[in-house]
């Protein structure tokens, strides 16, 4: 949320403060401190990496290999770490 | 469930939980409840307890879910289903309300474990006991870690806390965890099933099947914690697969079939049970975890591992026989 957006108030809010905006909006991506660079050329697509992602930050492309989506990637290296060939390196950001 | 059968499979069914929401880096809740709503059938109502998961995923005025998802107290999440289930089928009987055109709808459950264990308990126990027909989903990350890591009824003995911390006096927790999973298969309801965010197609099926039986269902799952265990945020599905490895965790599933329990393992404790060796020393679990950092250091408490590793195979022998492997 960006400071200058007018937030609202009581009256305006529905009722039981009811969530109305997607949490995609929101971006967690700027979290992390080390950031997932997949090498494709290593990548078998075993889909590891987006099963075990927190976030649902791996999206899978089309063409059925999965990409980091660094708008919310929080840098946890779960993917890194449990990439069954190593395709995955956690650079810094 | 002849839809999902590999990974692959599983990636192809669209996210219910979105990204954006604030759980730490590392949070094994988020694996969980994403995978656990990957399997579920149509229309699904959630009500979620108090707890990391409710507080992270819906800060005002975001919401992650992309299902109907109702918060409730610690105390209620149980009843909250029940009363949706029941809103259900009256709407069926009397043919009117919105809910009236669906076949089924499923309710689901995502408490921790300070909403199951302790404070959520009495409710649970009802709604098993009325048969209520949803699944509850615990995910056990052995600690109010919302609230700043103090015990529960979940967490192990030696682990420290800020409520039982570790020092000359006492090592720790004091108490063992409570074998909720065991509790919940005595209420003798259809489904009871153990789970590990290690081994998700394991976990995937397990909730499909809590989904798919006709009354309550139960599936524990071990949650791992960064902040509250102690470790390294990449470790997270490393040392649930090691929960499972060392049997500290083991999985498996209890049925109540024809006025019986019946327990039986899945596949990775499964192989333990028939190889023996393959089963780790609890050392190996303990030791990646900073909250038992003080079994190893400044001195090593042999006598409180071996405690530990004792208690671990009492309970890896109970559920042996249970499963008829004795």
């Amino acid at each position: 949320m960006s400071s200058e957006e007018k937030l609202p108030g009581w009256r305006e809010i529905p009722i039981a403060g009811v969530p109305y905006k997607p949490s995609t909006e929101y971006k967690t991506g700027d979290w992390k401190v080390y950031k997932p660079v997949i090498n494709y050329e290593k990548c078998t697509k075993c889909m590891f990496c987006h099963t075990y992602c927190p976030d649902g930050a791996i999206k899978i492309r089309e063409d059925g290999f999965p990409e980091p989506d660094y708008d919310f990637c929080k840098g946890c290296g779960i993917c890194a770490e449990e990439c069954p060939v190593k395709a995955i390196e956690m650079v810094k950001d | 469930m002849s839809e999902i059968r590999t990974l692959k499979d599983l990636a192809q069914k669209p996210d219910l939980l979105m990204s954006g929401h604030r759980l730490c880096a590392g949070c094994a809740a988020g694996i969980i409840a994403r995978l656990a709503l990957k399997a579920t059938r149509g229309p699904t109502i959630v009500t979620n307890a108090t707890g990391c998961l409710e507080v992270a995923t819906t800060i005002f005025p975001y919401s992650s879910w992309k299902v109907p998802w109702i918060h409730n107290a610690f105390e209620n999440a149980a009843a909250t289903a029940s009363g949706i289930e029941a809103a259900f089928r009256a709407m069926k009987r009397i043919n009117k309300g919105p809910l009236a055109k669906y076949e089924h709808v499923d309710v689901m459950v995502f408490a921790g474990d300070g909403g199951t264990y302790d404070i959520g308990f009495q409710s649970l126990s009802g709604a098993f006991e009325r048969g209520h027909d949803f699944l509850y989903i615990l995910y056990d990350n052995e600690a109010y870690m919302n609230t700043g890591i103090q015990r529960s009824g979940s967490t192990p003995r030696c682990a420290w806390t800020t409520t039982s911390p570790a020092g000359t006096v006492i090592p720790g927790k004091r108490e063992w965890k409570k074998p909720i999973a065991r509790i919940a298969a005595e209420h003798e309801i259809p489904y009871v099933a153990t789970a590990s965010p290690a081994y998700p197609m394991d976990l995937v099926k397990k909730v499909r099947k809590g989904l798919e039986v006709e009354g309550p269902a139960f599936v524990h799952v071990l949650s791992p914690c960064t902040r509250g265990w102690r470790y390294p945020p990449e470790k997270t599905i490393k040392i649930a697969k090691l929960a499972v490895e060392t049997c500290f965790f083991p999985l498996w599933e209890a049925e109540f079939k024809n006025g019986e329990i019946v327990y039986t393992l899945s596949a990775p404790s499964e192989r333990i049970a028939r190889k023996p060796e393959l089963k780790k020393p609890i050392e190996e679990y303990l030791k990646l975890q900073g909250r038992f950092s003080h079994l190893f250091r400044p001195k090593r408490r042999e006598d409180l591992i071996n405690e530990i590793q004792q208690w671990v195979d009492r309970e890896w022998k109970l559920i042996l026989k249970r499963c008829g492997k004795l």
